[in-house]
């Protein structure tokens, strides 16, 4: 097949016939991996049934410590879905070229990482069926209502919302694509695919929408993903009685931390999908070296709002507060996983970054990413637990928390759940935008300048009117 | 009775000498149209886009997801008037905090729903139409009446098409 058009342009031919290769066809490790991950999934929900049956008492949660792994999990996955907004929206607003393969994989990121994190809670709470009562605005024998004063009602209302927008902006921008895919199946999938493609033609009234409608739905999820973690942030920050959480920067601070984290899972993404499904022509090394440089810029602001929020914390001189932060910075765990949570989330990773042969190297940016992940796990882990495990004044039982290996199973499991979720996605619907794809070769060409010859990419601008 | 023509071309600047080549032969603009499997620039091949309406679906949704949600937080609060540490029943910071979340969602719905209307989808009869388009060809679609069918068959063809159907 022709690769290049006669102005060195990726024909859309190709395109369409690399970009489809895990939905028209199934890779070889497809199957085996599948299978592994549904093995690890289905023991989780095997687990988690037992979980309803026994009681949390399998869990290490108790008493003063009622917030542990799954609520560090349930925060963690909130920030991993902050990938999709931040990368399809702003740089669709910006028109940022280099968004293009990576938009899909982050829209998609955030759908399932938040229907993961809303799965948390009903975990968390022990007796899940009861979570009902706590959120469904219904009237109740004796007339009470949901109390929207706290947190714990705005939150999934939030989470509710940015699930519901991203669902649909993901919808929106993936018509064109389902279009190719209806064009290029037959029987039972050909009839779904008419189906949800809508009888899009590709008429100039329907790419303007595509257009006009994306930048439109990016500006109105760009306030919702703000609000989300802010959200998320204030089930802690609004709780007076636990040092460590009540903290009036912890909105911002939670936002750019999962900013962090969540474009750190855009990069492991997209190095597992270049190497999974061979897209060595559309995922480039230079796409990294953006990400890269994005996130050195997100991680040293991150770095900068955990410094802030530790000397506000001890600002104030108040005695229990200083008490807490000596425990988590010096005492033994506290201190091995604050340490790794530095060299995770920051240390190692972002000096790696300033060196375009690492932002360039696939191999060293998947690992980095992973480690940013593990330190902002820790993050969440280490502002969640020492405040409540802390020995306060007039509470007759503390211990620290250690979590039972049944947390750290469903905490596996949420990963295996995740990857499971893309994996089946992969074979459906394409993971990286065809047309957006497609779009790029189009805008692009390359000038001679004196001897040099440089690659250009061209952007349609409104007609100013002359007065 | 009115007939289709779908003329193939691999070349924009062809399909653009098409398109002029129409409204040179004395076509109405709202009877031909160019099909294409990406974005290219607006205006590109001469062709009429018509004005659109999108950005007042998000403005309806956003009042009515404003209303719903202050009945809502007004009314369940009002339901159950239990005066907690002499503070006022309604708690605006907390209505706010839901009243922004609900607008913001109802604003995403209706602009969905915008998107899909103002693109003219679903559309059922899609008409006539050619897979190759979402592999690069770009499609000169043109409805014209019997009479007239080879006036614009000749216009397509001389603009130098790699196909054309008619239906």
């Amino acid at each position: 097949m022709q690769q290049r058009d006669n102005q060195n342009r990726l024909s859309q031919k190709y395109t369409n016939s690399v970009l489809l290769n895990g939905t028209l066809s199934t890779p070889r490790w497809w199957y085996p991996l599948v299978s592994v991950l549904l093995f690890f999934v289905v023991i989780g929900f095997i687990l988690f049934g037992i979980q309803i049956k026994y009681g949390l008492g399998v869990t290490g949660l108790n008493r003063p410590v009622y917030w542990g792994l799954y609520i560090t999990t349930f925060v963690f996955w909130v920030g991993i879905s902050h990938a999709g907004i931040m990368i399809s929206a702003i740089l669709r607003i910006t028109q940022a070229e280099w968004r293009r393969p990576v938009t899909r994989a982050a829209e998609i990121l955030t759908i399932f990482s938040l229907a993961t994190a809303l799965v948390f809670p009903l975990i968390h709470a022990g007796r899940t069926w009861r979570i009902v009562y706590w959120l469904i605005p219904y009237d109740a024998a004796r007339g009470i209502w949901p109390n929207i004063r706290s947190p714990l009602f705005m939150d999934p209302i939030a989470i509710s919302t940015y699930l519901t927008g991203s669902t649909l902006f993901l919808f929106v921008a993936l018509i064109p694509d389902l279009a190719v895919l209806r064009d290029r199946t037959t029987g039972f999938r050909k009839g779904f695919y008419t189906i949800l493609a809508l009888g899009w033609t590709g008429n100039p009234r329907q790419w303007k929408m595509q257009v006009v409608g994306g930048i439109l739905l990016s500006a109105l999820m760009l306030p919702i993903f703000v609000s989300v973690h802010s959200i998320v942030s204030w089930d802690f920050a609004v709780t007076t009685a636990v040092e460590g959480w009540h903290s009036t920067i912890f909105a911002p601070y939670f936002v750019i931390g999962a900013v962090h984290s969540g474009v750190s899972a855009v990069v492991t993404m997209m190095a597992l999908m270049r190497w999974g499904w061979g897209w060595n022509d559309f995922i480039r090394p230079e796409h990294f070296d953006a990400l890269a440089r994005l996130l050195t810029v997100v991680a040293t602001a991150w770095l900068g709002f955990t410094f802030l929020e530790l000397l506000f914390a001890v600002y104030g001189l108040d005695a229990p507060e200083i008490a807490l932060r000596e425990m988590q910075i010096f005492q033994y765990p506290w201190n091995m996983l604050f340490l790794i949570f530095l060299l995770t989330g920051y240390i190692l990773p972002v000096p790696m970054w300033l060196f375009k042969r690492v932002r360039t190297n696939i191999a060293l940016m998947f690992w980095s990413s992973i480690l940013v992940n593990i330190g902002m796990w820790l993050e969440r882990f280490l502002i969640i637990v020492p405040g409540l495990a802390r020995k306060s004044p007039f509470v007759f039982t503390w211990e620290a928390y250690t979590p039972s290996w049944f947390e750290w199973y469903i905490l596996f499991w949420s990963f295996c759940w995740v990857t499971l979720l893309m994996l089946l996605f992969s074979r459906v619907f394409p993971l990286v935008p065809l047309f957006e794809q497609k779009e790029s070769e189009v805008f692009s060409d390359s000038i001679k300048i004196g001897r040099a010859t440089v690659p250009t990419i061209f952007r349609e601008e409104e007609e100013e009117e002359e007065d | 009775m009115s007939k289709s023509i779908l003329g193939l071309f691999l070349d924009p600047n062809h399909a653009a000498d098409a398109m002029d080549g129409l409204k040179e032969s004395g076509f109405e603009r709202g009877t031909f149209d160019v099909l294409t499997g990406t974005p290219y620039p607006e205006g590109a091949f001469g062709e009429y886009v018509p004005q659109h309406r999108l950005f007042r679906f998000p403005a309806f949704g956003a009042i009515i997801g404003l209303t719903v949600s202050l009945f809502l937080t007004t009314a369940t609060q009002l339901a159950y008037p239990l005066i907690t540490g002499g503070k006022p029943i309604l708690s605006i910071f907390a209505m706010l905090i839901i009243m922004y979340e609900m607008t913001m969602l109802s604003a995403v719905i209706f602009s969905v729903i915008g998107i899909i209307f103002e693109s003219r989808l679903p559309n059922i009869k899609p008409g006539i139409y050619d897979p190759r388009i979402t592999e690069g060809y770009i499609g000169v679609v043109i409805t014209v009446e019997d009479e007239d069918l080879n006036k614009a068959q000749k216009v397509i063809e001389n603009s130098g098409s790699e196909e054309i159907k008619v239906v």
